[in-house]
């Protein structure tokens, strides 16, 4: 039981964080059918971007959460213009070509942005100033650490907001119109571009904030780290329905959740493996997911 | 007439690819008007309509709209200069809520309260679209989607609205309906009007002037009466 509680707290932590980059994965598939590799170097990219943030404040002395704030929004906005310049310089020229040159491209820029990470940053482990959050608390035999409470804290806020943003406003509305019609969109004057864009801006900033978050709860970061994360985050995305918002949260959380079981009740060494057999799975037995809409590109 | 055509298409070509969909069409649509543009399955009709909202790029002539070259400019910043298309299909946002799709047919204006007033005329026009403003558009029947489809164009405050096959594939009694609407936009609201129709007969009956496309060549152009009275027309696109 206690084990299972414990289970249980590290799942919904590690699970939240899969979701939210996730997202990235399933707007921009929604919203021109790209599946985007590049995605988990954004997310190593935040996570780099915070620990150089950080350090250097928790060095001048300001006290931990300014720190993590300031980090967390200045990181979210860098990896925000980071993605609209991969966009514009890598995809957008490539927006009438076929389907796999895009795809293949976004392969390059993953292998790109990694290497640029190693290259800068150096291929050993980075390590987050110790710390941050202190202490924790115990319930029922599980400890749970308020660095874990102000994850899920972060998490919740930044995937409320986002569902706010696509389903109440009206630049979400355009954003969804624009997926699910890009000439209609046009002919009532929403420029796709800017919502494509945006679209990249939107994702890449959540994956920097669950990099920085990872960071922080494994204590280090790697130039190599967004690869692994990456393709359990895009399992996450297909569990749920490639394309659906809802989807890529819930798949998150159901990918975070098997992977803390199995590890604690199975075995850790084995733990990525699981991400990957639910893929396969999910693509074999229902490719369109939980949540799945129509494999449906006539209308794009 | 001597005032200043709304719409002017000077010797327009256009291709998908390396076919030529339409060739050398001209033809001038006058404000106030009610234009259909008739002719058969593959003439060009739906081409001619995507080349004047700028969404296919043209090859060849100039697109004049309120005496100004449009060709070649960004088809979303037509909508905000008057100019909008209900396209073929409908193209109804499936997954947006009836509501939602009129609310993007405003998308560029921020005048929230005027938005609301036209929300509620289309409503009034179409008040079925009242009823089931909460529902998604891909459930609505195709009579519906027709409906909500002119209704988001009209959200725009058009000057001139193209219309591309309204009454596709809907029941005689709706077509009928969404007629009766085409004229009191044009009437009571002033907007000139471009219409596409496979059924001659209807287009031509409720508008002033017609052009006759074949294989992407306009062959005819003449008064609405005339064209009916025509016995090419009438043998070739009335089934007589």
């Amino acid at each position: 039981m206690e084990v299972f509680l414990q289970q249980l707290v590290n799942g919904i932590t590690l699970g939240g964080v899969y979701a939210l980059v996730a997202l990235g994965y399933t707007m921009v598939y929604g919203i021109i059918q790209l599946i985007n590799f590049a995605h988990g170097e954004i997310f190593a990219a935040g996570g780099y971007m915070g620990v150089i943030l950080i350090s250097w404040m928790v060095a001048q002395g300001y006290p931990p959460f300014v720190c993590l704030g300031v980090a967390l929004v200045l990181a979210m906005g860098y990896c925000a213009l980071l993605a609209m310049a991969v966009e514009k310089l890598v995809y957008k020229p490539l927006r009438s070509s076929s389907r796999l040159s895009v795809l293949l491209s976004a392969l390059g820029m993953s292998i790109f942005l990694q290497n640029g990470l190693m290259l800068t940053q150096g291929v050993y482990d980075r390590a987050y100033p110790g710390e941050m959050v202190r202490g924790g608390f115990e319930i029922g035999g599980a400890m749970v650490s308020y660095m874990q409470i102000v994850i899920v804290g972060i998490t919740v806020v930044l995937l409320v907001g986002l569902n706010t943003l696509v389903f109440k406003t009206r630049v979400g509305k355009a954003m969804r119109a624009t997926a699910q019609d890009k000439t209609m969109s046009a002919l009532v004057g929403i420029n796709a571009s800017r919502i494509i864009s945006m679209t990249f801006a939107i994702g890449a900033a959540l994956a920097c904030a669950a990099g920085i978050m990872v960071g922080m709860y494994y204590g280090s970061v790697r130039y190599d780290m967004g690869f692994v994360l990456g393709v359990k985050a895009f399992s996450a995305a297909v569990l749920g329905g490639i394309g659906n918002i809802t989807g890529a949260m819930l798949g998150g959380l159901i990918i975070g959740m098997i992977e803390v079981f199995a590890a604690g009740y199975i075995s850790s060494e084995y733990k990525d493996v699981f991400a990957f057999i639910i893929l396969i799975g999910v693509l074999y037995f229902m490719p369109t997911g939980i949540m799945g809409e129509n494999v449906d590109d006539t209308r794009v | 007439m001597t005032q200043q055509p709304i719409l002017e298409l000077k010797n327009v070509s256009a291709a998908y690819g390396r076919i030529k969909a339409i060739k050398d069409i001209s033809l001038k649509v006058y404000p106030g008007e009610v234009v259909s543009i008739i002719g058969a399955n593959g003439a060009g009709k739906s081409t001619t309509l995507m080349s004047i909202s700028c969404v296919l790029p043209i090859t060849g002539g100039e697109i004049l709209y309120d005496g100004v070259r449009i060709d070649g400019t960004a088809p979303d910043l037509l909508p905000a200069r008057g100019l909008c298309q209900v396209p073929e299909g409908r193209r109804i946002f499936p997954r947006l809520t009836v509501e939602e799709n009129l609310d993007m047919g405003a998308f560029f204006r921020k005048d929230k309260a005027g938005i609301l007033h036209d929300m509620n005329r289309v409503f009034q026009l179409f008040p079925i679209l009242q009823e089931r403003r909460r529902q998604h558009g891909g459930t609505l029947s195709g009579g519906e989607q027709q409906m909500l489809a002119m209704g988001r164009a009209l959200m725009s405050r058009p000057r001139l609205l193209l219309l591309d096959e309204p009454s596709l594939g809907l029941a005689p009694l709706i077509v009928q309906q969404i007629f009766r609407i085409i004229r009191e936009i044009n009437e009571s609201d002033g907007v000139t009007v471009v219409l596409v129709e496979q059924n001659a007969n209807l287009a031509l009956q409720a508008s002033n002037r017609g052009y006759v496309l074949e294989t992407g060549n306009v062959i005819m152009e003449d008064d609405a009466q005339a064209l009916l009275a025509n016995p090419d027309i009438r043998k070739a696109y009335l089934g007589e």
